[in-house]
């Protein structure tokens, strides 16, 4: 017996420093510190416990242990429905949305995680058995981890399109930026002073998929969120006119944005539109399609 | 929950007389171009709307 709780206690350890590891506090600032890595974390010792938990059960012949696995994707789930709510309530408070695409998105990234911790202390339980060596199992353990990281690890902007900027110009009352028109603007005022701080950037596709990966709307919102939470912005509630939009360029699919940055620094407000990530889902690949491109799809 | 009035036109502001009869949101009428712009401003930032130039003396004030 003291066998198996030796086995739990080194892969609960293994999955815990794993949730620690993949906890990232970034300039989103999400998961807010400290109340929100607290949550997690003891998401994660949760996890860590119920991938632990497996392989000593399966030998010491308790098989209605291992039905605790099935509370994993309960467990599971309720972090994303977790993570959904939260943000979704503080929405409507946000200056600039997140936008519901990106709040599944990061919900989605937090299960995940989850996941990670589970199967690395499930890894790490199966190489103590197997091995009898407990540096082979954690060693197994850590490459799992940091494998499984980057496997989660999404796409940039920068990836899949030219990021440059865009000349913000008015065509009567009309804000273009390049040869896309972004939108009506009515007061003079509001004009100059779109002139003054706006700055364009239009994001060239580099190919099929790209296009239509940028045509998401989700998509446009998460870049717009994800650049005004770096480089700021100069905008007040009773200020509409000053929201940063983006719109596509339907003959060749460039996405025009404008942005009103508090950092007036067009080289910052370029590298993070190119550092923003792709949603997962919003990637298409009309490219693999046998209607459009002959290619083998599904029969 | 959240209940707001979106995508609507508050108000029209125009110093055109003929340009706009009548409505369902309120018309204001100017003695001229000036007018109208300040007048669209004001509304505009009380009712956090956005003032749009029809480009023929007409604004029009939006919620988005």
């Amino acid at each position: 017996m003291d066998q198996f709780l030796f086995f739990f206690t080194i892969s609960l350890i293994m999955g815990v420093l794993g949730r620690v590891y993949l906890m990232r506090v970034d300039y989103r600032q999400y998961p807010s510190y400290p109340r929100g890595v607290i949550m997690h974390l003891t998401f994660g010792i949760i996890s860590a416990a119920l991938g632990s938990i497996a392989i000593p059960a399966l030998l010491a012949k308790d098989y209605a242990a291992v039905t605790f696995l099935t509370l994993a994707a309960e467990q599971f789930r309720s972090v994303r429905t977790m993570e959904r709510e939260n943000l979704s309530l503080i929405e409507d408070f946000e200056l600039v949305p997140r936008g519901r695409s990106y709040i599944e998105e990061i919900a989605k990234i937090f299960e995940g995680r989850n996941y990670i911790v589970m199967l690395t202390s499930l890894t790490t339980s199966l190489m103590l058995y197997a091995f009898s060596n407990t540096y082979a199992a954690v060693m197994v353990g850590i490459i799992i981890l940091v494998l499984l990281k980057y496997s989660m690890k999404g796409q940039r902007i920068e990836e899949i399109a030219k990021v440059r900027i865009g000349k913000v110009w008015f065509d009567g009352s009309l804000l273009c930026v390049d040869d896309v028109v972004i939108m009506n603007v009515g007061l003079k005022e509001t004009k100059e002073r779109i002139l003054k701080t706006g700055i364009g950037v239009v994001l060239e596709p580099v190919d099929q998929n790209a296009n239509i990966t940028l045509a998401n709307i989700g998509q446009r919102q998460a870049i717009i969120h994800d650049v005004v939470t770096q480089v700021g912005i100069k905008k007040d509630l009773d200020e509409p006119d000053f929201t940063p939009l983006a719109r596509r360029n339907v003959n060749n699919g460039n996405v025009a944005f404008i942005f009103y940055p508090s950092i007036q620094s067009e080289e910052a407000l370029l590298r993070a539109v190119r550092y923003a990530p792709v949603l997962e889902s919003a990637r298409r690949k009309p490219t693999e399609s046998g209607a459009a491109y002959g290619k083998g799809g599904r029969r | 929950m959240n209940i707001e009035i979106s995508h609507f036109i508050m108000a029209i502001v125009t110093c055109e007389r003929d340009k706009v009869q009548s409505g369902f949101a309120p018309v204001f009428y100017t003695e001229n171009e000036e007018e109208s712009e300040k007048t669209a401003f004001l509304i505009a930032k009380i009712t956090q709307g956005m003032a749009h130039n029809l480009e023929n003396g007409v604004y029009i004030i939006v919620r988005h």
